[in-house]
């Protein structure tokens, strides 16, 4: 299965034909260069005097105890440099098109996040940067475009269709297949064409092998679960795949109910979408019976989507991960939660995979272990909160 | 015969070039496609791209992009596109070729996508996000159901993709004339005759050339080095500026398509047309 390009029958490559020898390139560089050992001392030597890797697994006594159940630990990607997991994938991509010779990296972004780390990639790398990010996403989150600008990189909004996550991934490949030459598309999760699940996966698992040293460490032992937010499914993804091999311990993926799933409003398409196409990947997608895609509605703008890493797909039909979803309004109360209790603020996106431990811990005997990836924290989100909040967040 | 190589048969002979107009199925609605395509049969065209419109048109600029919007706000549907191409059918002689992505095939069942424009008298199948590699089951699909697969070559196709292509392509080898997304261009590229030359020694289908065909002049130029050009976005620019007057928007689109297919009569023969 390695380097196929295919989980089973999902992913492959479903693109223009002007992509296909890119991705090949891509495919090429990435397999000579991952295991190179000038490649993986640079890459380490920034995740460690950069990013600030590795990232604690912290205990979280207070919440543990509030819970009454089983132990939760969180693995605090949060404490990264620019505030997620998504620096870990950035650093290696932006990496790997210096080492392709590559003038130019483009990115697409929903919340903000994954264009802010690009936009820092690039200029501790020197490269050219533009971001595409949805018009409305943009202006929900005009602090990040400022953020990005900042750091050098051009903001591009894109107008089309939903005008955000979905349309600003449309745009970004649009433009690469115009510029390929000189181009590199970093994605910014699991999705999209091979070999962008797989690499990104590898980028990310830097997680799941720190978080198992660290529990082995603390606790002489292997979690009984793994929880973790899924939009794209790149944290989730990184903490998951190094424990795939270790049946005992169960993975979990959490994703957006948004306003329920029954209301149709929501971002979930393993627990409620079904099998399609979408950015070069066959996988799980909400769509109509046409195949049209459809819009996703979550709280959480980094889980904003109607699909899914292919494989997440394949994690679900296998039985290795299980999925499932909590609301817009579970999330809150989690966000608010962890605050209070840890003076963790999380990010909207990892409170999915906090508000789904609260309902698991309790029923769990105490010497059951938790694994949470707080995949982001939550600065970037407060306004929206107390907006929310203030308009009577829940309801 | 399937109807794609007997146009193209008869075009050699005359030496003449193919000029393949692409519309946005339901823009603005079913019935205009249905005026439309029967106003294009009329005025030259030689075969009709029906594109499916699509919420996620990645090989797409702006002009269709928009054309899908307004396709799907209308509410069209794929039944709507298949009972369509049907009536078509019986109402014009020219080869009817489905371009779609690759996403409402996968939906509907490839197999069942393939039988039912078999049924309505499709010729041909274009799919922009489905290259060689993922393209096997569909091939054979419509191998077995008389349908021309077509596929797409870029510049960016290394020699070894062309060959690969060129071997299991149908009806003709759409060359996409620039590294980028439909749309219509000022002029052609400098490096399309190369480009066109490249492909040429790989097959001996005929080569069309698509994206960025904006006008006679380009169409002229393009039509030069190859056996036909599709277009889209200028066509759908046209239509799109008169959209509230259906008639005035047949006739512009009709005087189009007789100005291009003037200005391609008017190029020079290629080789691969003498013989």
């Amino acid at each position: 299965m390695v380097n196929s390009g295919y989980f089973g029958e999902f992913g492959g490559r479903y693109v223009p034909e002007t992509l296909m020898s890119a991705l090949t390139e891509l495919e090429e560089a990435y397999e000579r260069h991952v295991n190179d050992r000038g490649f993986k001392e640079e890459l380490r030597y920034y995740l460690e005097q950069y990013v600030g890797r590795p990232t604690p697994l912290y205990y979280a006594e207070k919440l543990t105890r509030h819970l009454d159940g089983a132990k939760i630990y969180l693995k605090r990607e949060d404490l990264n440099h620019t505030g997620a997991h998504k620096i870990n994938n950035c650093l290696g991509q932006v990496l790997l098109a210096k080492r392709m010779g590559k003038k130019r990296i483009i990115a697409e972004t929903g919340a903000g996040q994954h264009g802010v780390a690009t936009a820092t990639a690039a200029a501790l790398l020197d490269f050219e940067c533009d971001v595409f990010m949805g018009e409305e996403d943009a202006r929900r989150q005009a602090l990040n475009v400022f953020r990005m600008e900042l750091l050098g990189a051009r903001v591009i909004r894109v107008k089309s269709g939903t005008k955000t996550l979905k349309d600003a991934t449309n745009e970004a490949l649009r433009n690469w297949v115009a510029t390929v030459e000189n181009t590199h598309y970093v994605i910014g999760s699991v999705v999209g064409p091979h070999p962008y699940p797989s690499m990104v996966r590898d980028f990310q698992s830097i997680i799941g092998e720190e978080a198992k040293q660290q529990i082995l460490r603390m606790e002489d032992r292997l979690p009984d679960y793994l929880i973790a937010c899924v939009g794209g499914g790149s944290n989730s993804m990184g903490l998951f795949y190094p424990f795939k091999d270790q049946e005992e311990v169960q993975m979990i993926g959490v994703e957006a109910a948004g306003k329920g799933i029954e209301t149709g409003r929501h971002a979930a398409p393993l627990t409620a979408g079904s099998k399609g196409v979408l950015h070069g990947a066959l996988s799980y997608v909400l769509q109509d019976d046409d195949g049209q895609i459809l819009p996703a509605h979550s709280v959480s703008a980094g889980l904003d989507y109607p699909g899914v890493g292919p494989e997440h797909s394949y994690f679900k039909e296998s039985g290795r991960a299980r999925y499932t979803a909590v609301t817009d309004e579970e999330a809150l109360e989690a966000f608010k939660l962890l605050s209070r209790l840890e003076g963790i603020i999380p990010a909207l996106e990892s409170a999915h995979a906090v508000a789904y431990a609260c309902k698991l811990a309790p029923e769990l005997e105490k010497d059951k272990i938790i694994i949470i990836c707080l995949s982001g924290r939550g600065d970037k989100d407060v306004q929206e909160v107390s907006f929310l909040m203030g308009g009577g967040a829940g309801e | 015969m399937n109807r794609i190589d007997g146009v193209f048969a008869v075009l050699r002979k005359k030496g003449k070039k193919a000029l393949i107009p692409y519309v946005a199925c339901g823009d603005p609605d079913i019935k205009f496609t249905e005026k439309l395509v029967s106003v294009l049969a009329d005025s030259g065209a030689d075969m009709v791209e029906l594109g499916i419109p699509y919420s996620d048109p990645v090989a797409d600029g702006p002009t269709i992009q928009k054309a899908s919007v307004r396709a799907l706000k209308g509410g069209v549907t794929l039944e709507n596109i298949f009972a369509l191409a049907g009536r078509l059918r019986k109402k014009v002689d020219i080869p009817l070729i489905i371009m779609t992505y690759y996403n409402p095939v996968y939906v509907m069942g490839a197999e069942n996508f393939v039988k039912k424009a078999a049924a309505a008298g499709v010729d041909g199948l274009i799919i922009p996000d489905l290259p060689l590699e993922e393209a096997y089951q569909l091939k054979t699909l419509a191998d077995n159901n008389g349908i021309n697969l077509i596929f797409l070559v870029a510049p960016t196709s290394t020699k070894e993709r062309i060959q690969k292509i060129s071997h299991v392509a149908r009806g003709f080898i759409y060359c996409v004339s620039v590294a980028g997304v439909t749309g219509a261009r000022q002029k052609v590229s400098n490096s399309l005759e190369g480009f066109l030359n490249r492909i040429r020694t790989q097959t001996s289908l005929p080569l069309v050339v698509g994206f960025g065909i904006s006008s006679p002049d380009t169409a002229q130029k393009a039509a030069q080095h190859a056996d036909g050009v599709i277009v889209g976005s200028a066509l759908i620019e046209r239509i799109e500026k008169n959209i509230n007057d259906s008639r005035h928007a047949l006739k512009t689109a009709s005087d189009f398509i007789r100005e291009l297919k003037k200005a391609i009569a008017n190029c020079k023969l290629q080789k691969s047309c003498r013989n």
